[in-house]
């Protein structure tokens, strides 16, 4: 067998480099569309973005550790805990999972790009453009004010009238184009752009995860999109679809918020989950137990998860008959999670355990999902809700099920993937200490909020009286917030120390089963120098598994894989069975989807500030990018579609 | 361990006789009583959801292995899955149970036993909350604000809306939360099983001083509860000459309202009969006289972004309008 570093210098290594590498300079970097530098820079200004949101928070717990302190007023509150919730569902949870997702899906599938490389990039430059556009407001004190929510008609311009809900509404339709495009990526790539054998039941399940998450994506961020534009149109100029003197509904903007909003949530969890369901098993020395319960049950979680919006409405005086079957559907939606849990304990139960940092970081998750899906499952029950919605159990609640699904599956993950994406090893011994640090830290922080909540602290108040007895409480909150605020810190240590000077981590540092570990560490810009041919859902421990006596081929050029080296080329297959049927011609870099995001900000700035002339500009910008875009090129001689059978 | 002692932590706040002013799990009325003991089983079951997850996940983790034995071998899972199974399928029922033991309370506690002998409307505005007592007999409605007066053992219906924003109206100890949704009119209602004071909070986020939008809700003995009502329907007492109501109506009219007198302003709360109130401010703060002069003369510092602006009185002004209103009992 021909192993991979030796492919790299072969003549056909040589020919798809030339064939796929991004040019040098900051053109090249601009105009990259390379999935995996792309997923690199999603991971980063998320992350980026989780730290801002992170300060927010600590800057509040300064403000709630004790009684009517006088830290910030309480505008400065409501802005950094509308900027808190909005950086963090918005700019931190998706994006984060959006770059895992970038960086793996051809890797895991055995491609060499996503299917629209373009409109990937695209999807990033918008994102961190949009990003930015939502922190414009806040250095001059202006930042959204109304909550990740903004309920109307609080939001609205009589009760609002800064341009602080502005930002929000024209932040949110501009950050939604990137969600929307990246999610059309994931479906149409899921469905074309798999190696040859990588069946739907051969998929490792952060794929069904992303999957799923894209599917409701495209069914739910069109209603935020709707409601923002009508918020921004009652605001500035003056329609009634909320505004109650015209006849309009405030419970209107409710209904789309959460009919976008609860979704929204399962879609930051289930990639999550998908990474603790791909990555856990490696460190028991077995496959998952259960891969079709779970990938069932992440289908199922999400198609529930469109039916239970109304819970996050249950004291708005709708009627008890439509709020029962809300109820009742939100307990229901606990046994595919029920699942999940079950699948994961049983995984480590049979397994063999190596006690590795990203193992901490996945077992901490699954006890965490417990305690976060066991006070999602009180508040299910809509008697109870009424007293516990807007209290502090709810913040509780969300923190255990955000941190815990998603923060510390994104940081076992990044400990697990980060050899691949780098080449080099994250140190263990402080791999240990950030595990324990943000584990004690976190259940400090938040596990009094319970507490806190049941004692009847309201939620998003400035801060609160010291006969409410609750005072004490508050100070173990904002210790907690700090000592988990020290392992974040001691992650990012470790990041820059495995940088500068981490072990060589090799091909497969881990042994673990799937496609991304067959290629070097770093992947070569085309990943795979043949497309692989999948023959199980653990190619690299077929030997071992004994499973069926068929094998997967991977990077064997001895073996007439296909190298596809007439362009920049890779296979389209069959949506189920992944049939090879077409070979894709994929396109270069180029400056375009910079260029668009550039143009749309420019558009959205002109709407923000009421500039007649740049919002011309933004939308001339679009439709010429766009037409440079859509323009056909010829094919040279070369190039030509080879189509099998 | 760490659950273990989450568990005494959450068990020691709420093991106090008195408890904290808004916790609920301590109920003193039927519709929160119901409430109280659902959550009180429905935190039994996470617990013990807990505990068991938990310690599956501690023997799963640490249970005795062959030392050293990292390989990858054929595995088998039909015994794991079978038991996966029989966790679902508890799962399931206690999930099952638990959302009919919900459905069963809601059905209990959505409607009063008896049609409400008395119906009650609290309109929220930022920040603050109107009441208005309604009867068969007109002449015996009236208004007041931020205080809650209702009799023991009678359910009272509570009609609330809002003048502005939304808002929710809240008394843990006596039921759950409903909004309070301008344009709409929902209806709650309340029964007190015990004399005494509740505190009440908004808790949908209504802006600037949402944390300082509270009320308190004093529950009468009935013979208590009517002579207080016909309390309330007498005029303001005093001289309509009182050079100190000349002071307020100049200095505090154009919003406020007091009964009997020319003031007739709707933009503030109406503070008829405010000394026998006990706080003020929204529930902010006892109603004393320094406390009523500071509120008068640092408004905004005190609730930063209140409607009510600072008037910047003399000295004089500040104590006519304080003793005039400390002696409206």
């Amino acid at each position: 067998m021909v192993t991979q570093a030796e492919t790299i210098d072969s003549p056909e290594g040589r020919k798809l480099l030339s064939l796929w590498e991004t040019a040098p300079g900051l053109y090249g970097w601009l105009a990259s569309v390379d999935h995996k530098s792309i997923g690199i820079r999603y991971l980063c200004t998320a992350f980026f973005f989780l730290i801002i949101g992170g300060i927010e928070a600590l800057v509040m717990r300064v403000q709630l550790a004790q009684p009517d302190l006088k830290v910030l007023s309480p505008d400065a509150y409501n802005q950094l805990f509308s900027m808190h919730g909005t950086t963090m569902m918005f700019l931190y949870a998706l994006p984060m999972l959006s770059g895992f997702s970038n960086y793996l899906w051809p890797l895991m599938l055995g491609s060499r790009d996503m299917a629209f490389p373009r409109l990937n990039a695209l999807s990033y430059w918008v994102f961190l453009l949009a990003g930015i556009f939502l922190y414009v407001s806040f250095p001059i004190g202006q930042a959204p004010n109304g909550g990740w929510f903004a309920y109307v008609p609080n939001t609205s311009l009589p009760y609002d009238p800064g341009i602080n809900m502005d930002v929000y509404a024209l932040g949110l339709i501009f950050l939604g184009v990137s969600t929307v495009v990246g999610s059309a990526n994931f479906i149409v790539t899921l469905l074309r752009c798999r190696a040859p054998g990588m069946s739907v039941n051969r998929l490792p399940i952060i794929v069904w995860g992303t999957f799923t998450a894209s599917a409701a994506n495209l069914l739910a961020v069109p209603a935020v999109s709707l409601a923002c534009a009508m918020l921004w149109l009652d605001r500035r100029y003056g329609t009634h679809f909320f505004e109650v003197s015209g006849g309009g509904q405030p419970l209107l903007w409710q209904h789309l918020f959460w009919i976008f909003g609860h979704p929204w949530v399962y879609a930051l969890v289930l990639p999550a989950m998908g990474i603790v369901s791909d990555a856990l098993p490696v460190f028991c020395r077995r496959p998952l137990v259960g891969y079709t319960l779970v990938a069932i049950s992440t289908v199922a979680t999400m198609i529930l998860g469109f039916g239970v919006w109304v819970h996050h409405m249950f004291a708005t005086g709708l009627p008890v008959m439509s709020l029962s079957f809300f109820s009742a559907a939100s307990f229901v939606i606990a046994v595919p999670s029920a699942i999940g849990v079950f699948c994961w304990i049983a995984t480590i139960w049979t397994g063999k355990l190596q006690f590795k940092t990203p193992f901490l970081f996945f077992a901490g998750f699954v006890m965490l999902f417990v305690i976060g899906g066991v006070s999602g499952f009180m508040t299910a029950s809509v008697a109870l809700d009424w007293q516990l919605t807007d209290s502090y159990f709810i913040v509780a609640h969300l923190h255990y099920v955000l941190l815990g699904i998603n923060v510390f599956p994104v940081v076992g993950g990044i400990y697990y993937w980060f050899p691949k994406m780098s080449g080099k090893m994250l140190d263990e011994r402080l791999g240990r200490w950030t595990f324990w640090t943000m584990f004690i830290g976190f259940n400090v922080a938040f596990f009094p909020m319970h507490v806190t909540g049941l004692m009847g602290m309201p939620r998003r108040v400035y801060t609160y009286p010291a006969e409410m007895g609750v005072g004490w409480l508050n100070l173990i909150s904002s210790i907690g917030a700090f000592v988990f605020a020290i392992g974040v810190l001691l992650f990012l240590i470790n990041i820059a120390k495995g940088l500068k000077s981490g072990a060589p981590a090799g091909n497969n540092p881990w042994d673990a089963p799937t496609l991304e570990w067959a290629t070097t560490s770093p992947p070569p810009v085309y990943n795979f120098a043949t497309i692989p041919q999948v023959a199980s859902r653990y190619p690299l421990w077929e030997d071992r598994l004994k499973e069926s006596d068929e094998r997967s081929i991977i990077g064997d050029l001895a073996r007439d894989g296909m190298v596809l080296d007439k362009g920049k080329e890779t296979i389209g297959v069959t949506p189920l069975d992944a049939e090879p049927n077409v070979v894709l011609k994929m396109p270069g870099d180029s400056i375009l989807p910079f260029l668009l995001a550039l143009g749309m900000t420019a558009l959205f700035f002109g709407l923000l500030a009421h500039v007649i002339w740049l919002t011309a500009l933004g939308v001339v910008c679009e439709i010429v990018i766009l037409a440079l875009w859509l323009t056909p090129k010829p094919h040279v001689a070369e190039e030509e579609v080879e189509v099998y059978e | 361990m760490r659950r273990l002692a989450a568990l005494c932590l959450l068990v020691a706040p709420l093991a106090g006789c008195s408890g904290p002013p808004l916790g609920y799990l301590d109920a003193t009325s039927p519709v929160a009583g119901a409430i109280a003991r659902l959550g009180w089983g429905l935190t039994v079951i996470s617990v013990g959801v807990c505990l068991i997850v938990g310690l599956l996940l501690i023997i799963a983790i640490y249970r005795r292995r062959p030392d050293g034995d990292l390989s990858v071998t054929p595995v088998n899972d039909r015994t794991p899955i079978r038991w996966i199974g029989v966790g679902v399928a508890i799962s399931t029922v206690f999930l099952l149970g638990s959302a009919v033991w919900t459905l069963v309370t809601v059905h209990s506690i959505g409607e009063p036993p008896q049609a409400g002998a008395l119906s009650i409307d609290v309109i929220g505005q930022e920040w603050w909350w109107g009441v208005k007592y309604h009867s068969s007999d007109p002449a015996r409605e009236f208004t007041t604000a931020n205080q809650l007066v209702i009799p023991v053992n009678v359910p009272v219906q509570i009609n609330l809306t809002s003048r502005d924003v939304i808002h929710s109206f809240w008394v843990p100890k006596l039921g759950g939360k409903m909004d309070m949704i301008p344009s709409r009119t929902n209806v709650t209602w309340l029964e007190a099983d015990k004399i005494g004071e509740y505190r009440g909070q908004c808790s949908e986020f209504c802006g600037l001083q949402h944390a300082n939008m509270a009320f308190n809700v004093k529950v009468l003995s009935q013979a208590d509860f009517k002579a207080w009502w016909d309390h309330q329907l007498q005029p303001a007492t005093g001289s309509p000459d009182d050079p100190r109501l000349r002071t307020f109506m100049v200095r505090c009219a154009a919003c406020h309202t007091i009964r009997g007198t020319q003031a007739g302003g709707i933009l503030g709360p109406d503070l008829s009969h405010f000394g026998s109130r006990d706080s003020l401010a929204a529930d902010l703060m006892p109603n004393t006289p320094e406390n009523l002069r500071n509120w008068i003369n640092n408004t905004q510092t005190i609730k930063p972004g209140a409607k009510m602006p600072e008037l910047h009185m003399l000295a004089s002004e500040t104590s006519d309008v304080t003793s005039y209103l400390e002696g409206l009992k």
